[in-house]
């Protein structure tokens, strides 16, 4: 018979059910960064803009030559002798005008990358600002900024960019401007509309009857919860911003010289592509090719991470 | 509906005024103007030019006779730089060509990016679905401006299989690069909205109870799932139209296609106003009518919607 004594090996069990710790409690932002990071794609696109983040701040420690360098002795034969090698210092080539590819490609892509964050961090204010005065306030000041934003929206993107970059004359700081006020838009939009559902739960009515002032139901109760919202937008507006840049430069608008652009890189690279120098084209349209795709598997994860409706 | 649609249409005009107002007034702010040359013109000589377009009269006054003339005879003015044409030519003369390759790639960038986001949604986390959505992405990275160059040194520089450039009446072979070229980028967004929002009606309680019922999944997907699952991407699919047609600036300039990008960007680089307002007014009103059709479109999707 056996006997219904303690067995040692269940009581350690249970030891360990009734020994608990004071789990820490998980905020959303700690949920969403274990999502984030056990994305393997996007943790990967991570590493390799980082990766090329260090190629920019660092690359140009190892050029042999200045961006604005013209290397006399080739410039003749640059088909011929302009090719990349170790062995000239010209890891990437020349370009049309003999200068080091090298030096060029590391300030367009330090150009392309700040016009991204820059263009999308001035949108991100703008526009969630617009949107939460907008959707919170309502009524006819509703009705008015938005009539404003939908007329904007109809004028071609590009007219506006153009005469911007006209008017203002043709600088880091007007393309800065310009960019952001195309841009913000779309970000009113979707801002204002989750403004207006959040307007009506209970906790802001809850604030509101405990008497909490206007100003601080906005910065305390509703920009915390659209912080989800505007940085996944946000995050898929930097390759629009750096596309947009390209596209601007392309046309001979943006970035002048001696600046560059990773788009005026591949204007050049496309406009010699029949003189057998691919590799103007080939290096600019690489790094641009490979910013973008990360920026859209980052993109994407956060918002896997952030959005609550895909859980 | 009727009632609304009325409604839109009578909110149209004063938008579309509003924007020519704006634009006229946007584009007098620019420096130089469309007889500023590197050799400056007598004052006499200019000042007859500028009182043969009327660019002597008080602003409003201006303004006043570019609508009274739009209104009254439908004449946009004459093209300031291009001396023989008037605006109504050359709208009449691109529009239709970028009309073409637009609306072709806009069907091409839409059947197939519909075509690639469902079987990447239906093959969920399959090789489909993974060459998909690279595909997806890949083609996202490729605006038109990035398309143009690779597609010409392919088929044209290596392969010499298509021309490199011209319209020729639109005869396919030079249709072809400017559609895959404008086609491409937006390829990849329509296959990517429409595989995240397939998924997230596969997943709805409604295609559960469709399964429950025992309903082959073909009909689950066309019959149940197709409706909800474009709804975001009509939502997508309005602007693109547009951009489409704005966006189609290096399409022209790479193939020498004669569409209006081309009139635009050049009118905007030698200040021809009434060209550049002309087209402005022209992609105002596409935008407007094209978001209401998207608008009627999205109520006729989606039954929940009543206006």
């Amino acid at each position: 018979m056996r006997t219904l004594g303690t067995s040692k090996r269940a009581a350690e069990l249970a030891a360990d059910v009734t020994d608990f710790r004071a789990v820490r409690g998980r905020s959303l932002f700690r949920d969403a960064m274990g999502r984030f990071l056990s994305n393997k794609a996007a943790m990967a696109s991570v590493i390799v803009l980082g990766l090329i983040v260090l190629f920019v701040l660092f690359g140009p420690f190892f050029a042999q030559y200045s961006n604005e360098e013209i290397d006399w002795t080739r410039m003749g034969d640059i088909r011929g002798q302009g090719m990349p090698s170790f062995e000239t210092g010209h890891f990437f080539g020349l370009d049309e005008l003999g200068r080091d590819l090298y030096s060029r490609t590391i300030q367009a892509t330090r150009t392309s990358l700040l016009v991204g964050l820059i263009g999308a961090a001035a949108a991100l204010v703008i526009g969630t600002a617009w949107g939460v005065i907008a959707g919170y306030y309502g009524g006819k000041l509703d009705s008015a900024m938005m009539r404003i934003v939908d007329i904007l929206l109809a004028i071609p993107l590009t007219l506006v960019l153009i005469l911007i970059l006209v008017v203002a004359g043709r600088s880091f700081i007007a393309l800065f401007l310009g960019l952001g006020a195309v841009s913000w838009l779309t970000m009113a939009r979707i801002v204002r509309g989750q403004t207006l559902t959040l307007k009506t739960r209970e906790f802001i009515e809850a604030a509101r009857a405990g008497g909490v002032s206007e100003t601080k139901i906005i910065t305390r109760h509703i920009l915390p919860n659209l912080i989800g919202v505007v940085i996944v937008y946000a995050s898929l507006l930097v390759p629009e911003m750096i596309l947009a840049e390209s596209f601007i430069s392309f046309l001979g608008l943006g970035i002048s010289e001696p600046h560059t652009s990773l788009g005026r890189l591949i204007a050049e690279g496309a406009g010699t592509m029949n003189y057998g120098t691919l590799w103007q084209l080939a290096f600019p349209l690489f790094f641009y090719v490979t910013i973008i795709i990360t920026m859209f598997f980052i993109g994407d994860g956060l918002r896997d991470a952030l959005d609550p409706k895909d859980r | 509906m009727f009632f609304y649609t009325l409604r839109r249409l009578l909110v149209a005009v004063p938008t579309i005024l509003l924007l020519v107002v704006a634009a006229f007034f946007m584009i007098q702010v620019a420096p130089g103007g469309p007889f500023t040359s590197e050799r400056p013109l007598p004052p006499e000589v200019l000042a007859n030019i500028e009182a043969q377009y009327g660019l002597d009269q008080p602003l409003w006054k201006q303004l006043f006779d570019y609508f009274y003339n739009i209104v009254v005879h439908f004449d946009f003015g004459p093209s300031f730089v291009q001396k023989d044409r008037n605006v109504n030519e050359i709208i009449a003369n691109g529009f239709p060509i970028s009309l073409t390759y637009g609306t072709l790639s806009f069907l091409a960038a839409t059947l197939v990016g519909v075509t690639l986001g469902i079987a990447a949604a239906i093959r969920h986390n399959s090789w489909i679905d993974y060459a998909a959505v690279s595909l997806g992405i890949a083609a996202q990275a490729l605006p038109n401006f990035i398309m143009g160059p690779i597609l010409i040194l392919t088929f044209t520089l290596w392969l010499g299989w298509l021309p490199g450039g011209g319209w020729n009446g639109g005869q396919w072979e030079y249709l072809i690069m400017p559609v895959i070229a404008l086609a491409t980028s937006y390829m990849g967004s329509i296959a990517r909205i429409t595989r995240s929002s397939m998924l997230e009606v596969m997943n709805a309680n409604f295609v559960r109870t469709a399964r429950a019922k025992g309903l082959p999944s073909r009909t689950i997907i066309w019959r149940h799932a197709m409706k909800p699952t474009l709804l975001p991407v009509i939502s997508y699919l309005g602007p693109v139209f547009v951009y489409v047609l704005t966006g189609s600036v290096f399409v022209d300039l790479y193939f020498s296609t004669g569409g209006l990008g081309q009139d635009f960007v050049n009118s905007a680089l030698t200040r021809d106003y009434a060209v550049l307002l002309g087209v402005t007014i022209l992609y105002g009103a596409l935008t407007v009518i094209v978001n209401l059709l998207t608008d009627l479109a999205y109520a006729w999707f989606d039954p929940k919607i009543r206006y």
